[in-house]
């Protein structure tokens, strides 16, 4: 408490004391501004936001007391108020002394409230800065003047950049041990204008500040009379914020959910992404590209003349077009386009690596839909932004891949339109949001290769065969038994006339997938080929058997989706890991445990196993025989 | 607030406003069976309001539940049943049984009051009913640990809370996806501070409980604390004498539980004007703060407290 230098100068307002109506009248037209704070444990960030906290007052006695009382017995700053105490929130990290996760902040001045994320500075946690910025209109890049600019000051300023922020802060901080000299500032900023060139960001405003002395956080400082520029809280307070510049663009809003509490009342509720709607405009309803007019903005507290960019509303139509949650409602002259293929920017927030082919969720405004991504062009590397070859992406990685979705989606550029850009990835079995990413642009091919019809139908070649198509998909560990009962049902099938074709997982790697080797991203593209190959055979009216381990339930569903209802049959060959290894027909799990063999299903990689096959088989219980009898029995009754 | 309109930049309340209302929409959308936690102070009172507003003219598509611990003050209850009628929802009032049963009461049975009335309470009352989607009215001010807890919040099938495995949410798209047996508890005004839900009442005239307002009260002072005599099973101690004083109340609980302030706040500038010239934080009222030292939140919604 002794060593505060700059008093604060928006803490009280004397308004408030004298004449609180004003005062309110005053403060219901503030604007907000969300802003983030990078830097690592060592810069003093939580320093400057307990700081910044502490000085708007948005700290009370009682706080301040069991601050007092924590910076004593936990504090790094000896008899001094710890300000980082204030902001270090979970008991783990209290312990450890570092935050660990995104925390949002609060406080207010005269002209503006703020939220503010504090996200961590360590190598690990890029997803958690990606976060924060996310819902940024600003960050402030702290750096250690001591320091300068480091590899983590670059990440930083990266990754701010990628997710779109243009309103950048460099703080150097700590000004007041290196005797607040402009020399050593003016060094940083010239290092920092250098690279800054380099990744694009044009402009940026640097300041010299102390979080723990409080130089130039709210007003200017005696201690750096070089300086003129605005202190901290002042910058903060006048820079434009996002919302602003979102009115500008055309009209586009997200449906979130169709409002209809009766026959007569029909309304479209949603947040309005960007620009402005009146009753009266005309509006086309995307992607089935209906036009009408908006005849009311319908709201609570009465109708509203005009509805801008970052409000939530609900829009009625003159006329009974369809319109649902996900589709987009738009400027007549002026909508966005669909498309279902497009190059974009990942960054990769799950434990486990992307895995190219793999079907996952894609939410995008309202809506989701199914994506499969293409095997990276490229993985930035988020220290030297050197392009690296990557086969897949892990924790962390950002990268560059081509992705499709099953359904065409209503999109912008990330770059014009945060909201029609910008999207999540989300695990089909786990349930987790894997990755974020943000849509660069769409590819022309989709809209240039188109489906060729042809007279012979997949109903005419199977009329001709007098029967019915069917996949019957084995799964199981290796060694299970399912090339040998396979084997069986395809004889027998024979012996019944049947136009059969088995895929084996051993020989189909001996042609079509020599190229794959054992990694999860290449067992999933080895699925996804026989996939497509079986397809084409149950079109040409086969009863197709294939025989590979397939151990990831996401892909088997993802070929059951593929197939025809009902031609997709799921056995599954059920051997106990302890049996299918004491048989070891190949000598294969002798090898995988003694390490010569690596991504061994069962042993060193997961096997999924079905959790409701249309038939499984205890190859303990029964003979391949019996089994192969059962099988042909289930698909011809 | 249509005299902004003609602005393309938004106030705060605005932009605050949009947003709790994007997610409410955004959770009705994709939940099965949603639910709004009532608790009826002014923090339920605002995501009430923002509620009515997401979905005009419908009545808010989900009921309200009410965890009742039966010693909430009388103008508690008067106002929640008060704004389930004109707010048109269904109202669930749910009381832990066992609790009933044994009498569990503030005076008597201090921290166990809280575990067994609120928190298993909630926990009976979320499986009772099968709502896989709470409201809940928290701020992310609040308290430290809830500063860092997610907008949706994901629950364990035994409602315990892991705050090292909580997914991360970009812009404003929220994955609403669960795995069996999960839960999600969603705090749509996480972003708000204590002042802006002071200015929100008082410019939307969103209705509270009149204990807000200072008015003459009876009163006895225990442990530093001023209690209100809500009702005759207040035990007073001998020689204990109600004492008339004008107070009011930053935070609403059981009346045993929460401490008043003197105050000659009637009108809510008045209020609003006393919470910005005061000097302490809003929970310092409650008891429940205090138990297991700094921590002592987090530990509480680890085992499933809202």
């Amino acid at each position: 408490m002794t060593d505060i230098v700059a008093e604060p100068i928006y803490k009280t307002d004397a308004l408030i004391a004298e004449d609180i109506d004003q005062y309110l009248k005053v403060h219901e037209h503030k604007t907000m501004l969300r802003f983030i704070t990078c830097g690592s444990v060592d810069d003093g960030k939580s320093t400057l936001i307990g700081r910044l906290l502490y000085d708007s007052k948005m700290i009370f006695e009682d706080q301040l007391a069991a601050l007092e009382a924590d910076s004593k017995k936990v504090g790094t700053q000896g008899q001094e108020i710890d300000f980082a105490l204030l902001v270090d929130g979970l008991a783990a990290e209290r312990e450890q002394g570092i935050t660990i996760d995104v925390a949002y902040r609060f406080f207010a001045t005269e002209k503006r409230k703020f939220i503010v994320a504090d996200t961590p500075g360590h190598e690990q946690y890029t997803r958690n800065m990606v976060t924060g910025a996310s819902t940024a209109d600003l960050a402030v890049i702290l750096i250690d003047a001591r320091k300068g600019v480091l590899t983590q000051t670059r990440r930083h300023s990266y990754l701010a950049h990628l997710i779109g922020i243009r309103n950048i802060v460099l703080a150097v901080n700590k000004m007041d041990l290196v005797d607040y000299d402009q020399a050593v500032f003016d060094g940083i900023v010239k290092d920092y204008t250098e690279f800054a060139n380099s990744i694009g960001i044009k402009e940026f405003t640097a300041l010299p500040i102390s979080g723990f002395k409080g130089d130039n956080i709210t007003g200017p400082s005696a201690n750096t009379p070089w300086y003129k520029g605005p202190a901290l809280i002042e910058h903060l307070e006048t820079v434009e914020v996002n919302s602003a510049t979102d009115a500008e663009k055309p009209f586009r809003m997200p449906v979130q959910w169709v409002n209809r509490p009766n026959l007569d009342f029909r309304g479209f509720s949603g947040l309005i992404a960007t620009g402005t709607v009146k009753p009266g405009d005309a509006v086309r309803v995307l992607p089935s590209g209906k036009t009408s007019t908006i005849t009311r903005i319908v709201t609570l507290d009465g109708d509203l003349d005009q509805a801008v960019a970052g409000q939530s509303v609900t829009l009625c139509f003159a006329d009974e077009i369809d319109c649902s949650r996900g589709d987009v409602i738009a400027l007549a002259d002026n909508p966005p386009q669909a498309a279902d293929q497009f190059e974009a920017t990942l960054v990769w927030m799950s434990d486990e690596e992307m895995l190219p082919g793999r079907p996952y969720w894609l939410k995008i405004g309202a809506q989701t839909v199914t994506a499969t991504i293409q095997q990276p062009k490229y993985q930035v590397n988020v220290n030297t932004m050197e392009h690296l070859a990557a086969k897949t992406l892990d924790l962390n990685a950002i990268g560059l891949a081509n992705l499709s979705t099953d359904k065409q989606i209503v999109f912008e550029p990330y770059e014009q339109n945060r909201t029609l850009g910008g999207f999540i990835l989300i695990d089909k079995i786990s349930n987790a949001t894997v990755a974020a990413g943000m849509l660069n642009f769409s590819l022309r091919r989709a809209q240039n290769v188109h489906w060729q019809a042809t007279d012979v139908t997949r109903e005419f070649h199977a009329g001709l065969k007098n029967q019915k198509p069917a996949v019957l998909w084995f799964t199981g560990l290796s060694g299970a038994g399912k090339s040998t009962i396979a084997n069986l049902v395809e004889m027998k099938l024979a012996r019944m006339n049947r136009h059969t074709f088995l895929l084996d997982g051993d020989n189909v790697r001996h042609g079509l997938n020599k190229d794959l080797g054992f990694t999860d991203a290449d067992r999933v593209e080895n699925i996804r080929r026989v996939g497509e190959v079986a397809k084409l055979m149950t079109d040409a009216g086969l009863i197709v058997i294939t025989a590979f381990i397939s151990p990831f339930r996401a892909e088997r569903d993802m070929v059951r989706q593929m197939m025809q209802p009902g031609e997709f049959i799921e056995v599954h060959i059920d051997t106990p890991l302890a049996e299918a290894e004491s048989r070891d027909v190949k000598g294969l799990y002798k090898k995988a445990r003694s390490g010569d063999l690596k991504n061994f299903t069962g042993i060193d990689s997961p096997y999924e196993a079905p959790e409701d096959p249309e038939i499984r088989i205890d190859t303990i219980a029964m003979t391949p025989d019996e089994a192969a009898e059962a099988i042909v029995a289930r698909l011809i009754p | 607030m249509p005299d902004q309109l003609s602005k393309s930049t938004l106030t705060h309340l605005e932009r605050l406003e949009a947003e709790s209302i994007h997610i409410l929409r955004e959770v009705v959308a994709e939940a099965e069976k949603p639910v709004m936690l009532y608790s009826v102070g002014k923090d339920s009172a605002v995501m009430l309001h923002l509620a009515r507003k997401a979905f005009y003219p419908s009545p808010p598509p989900f009921p309200l539940l009410h965890v009742d611990t039966t010693w909430k003050f009388q103008e508690m209850y008067k106002l929640r049943d008060r704004m389930a009628q004109e707010s048109g929802m269904e109202l669930l009032v749910y009381h832990n049984p066992e609790a009933q049963e044994r009498g569990i009461n503030p005076f008597d049975h201090g921290a166990l009051h809280t575990d067994m009335w609120k928190t298993e309470g909630l926990k009976q009352a979320l499986d009772l009913y099968g709502f896989d989607a709470a409201f809940g009215g928290a701020r992310r001010d609040e308290e430290k640990s809830r500063a860092k807890e997610r907008i949706f919040s994901f629950r364990t099938a035994s409602h315990g809370w892991d705050p090292k495995n909580q997914r991360p949410e970009l812009w404003n798209l929220y994955n609403a996806r669960k795995n069996k047996g999960e839960s999600i508890r969603i705090f749509p005004i996480s972003n708000w501070t204590e002042l802006d839900i002071w200015q929100y009442i008082h410019l939307n005239n969103v209705p509270i409980v009149p204990l807000y307002f200072a008015d003459k009260r009876p009163t006895v002072e225990r442990d530093g604390m001023l209690l209100m005599v809500d009702d005759d099973r207040f035990p007073l101690k001998p020689g204990e004498e109600p004492v008339m004083r004008s107070i009011r109340f930053r935070t609403l609980g059981c009346y045993p539980l929460t401490g008043a302030v003197e105050s000659t706040a009637k009108t809510l500038p008045e209020v609003i004007q006393e919470t910005l010239l005061t000097t302490t934080s809003e929970r310092q009222g409650r008891a429940i703060d205090k138990d297991a030292g700094g921590a002592g939140m987090e530990k509480k919604k680890q085992e499933g407290y809202f």
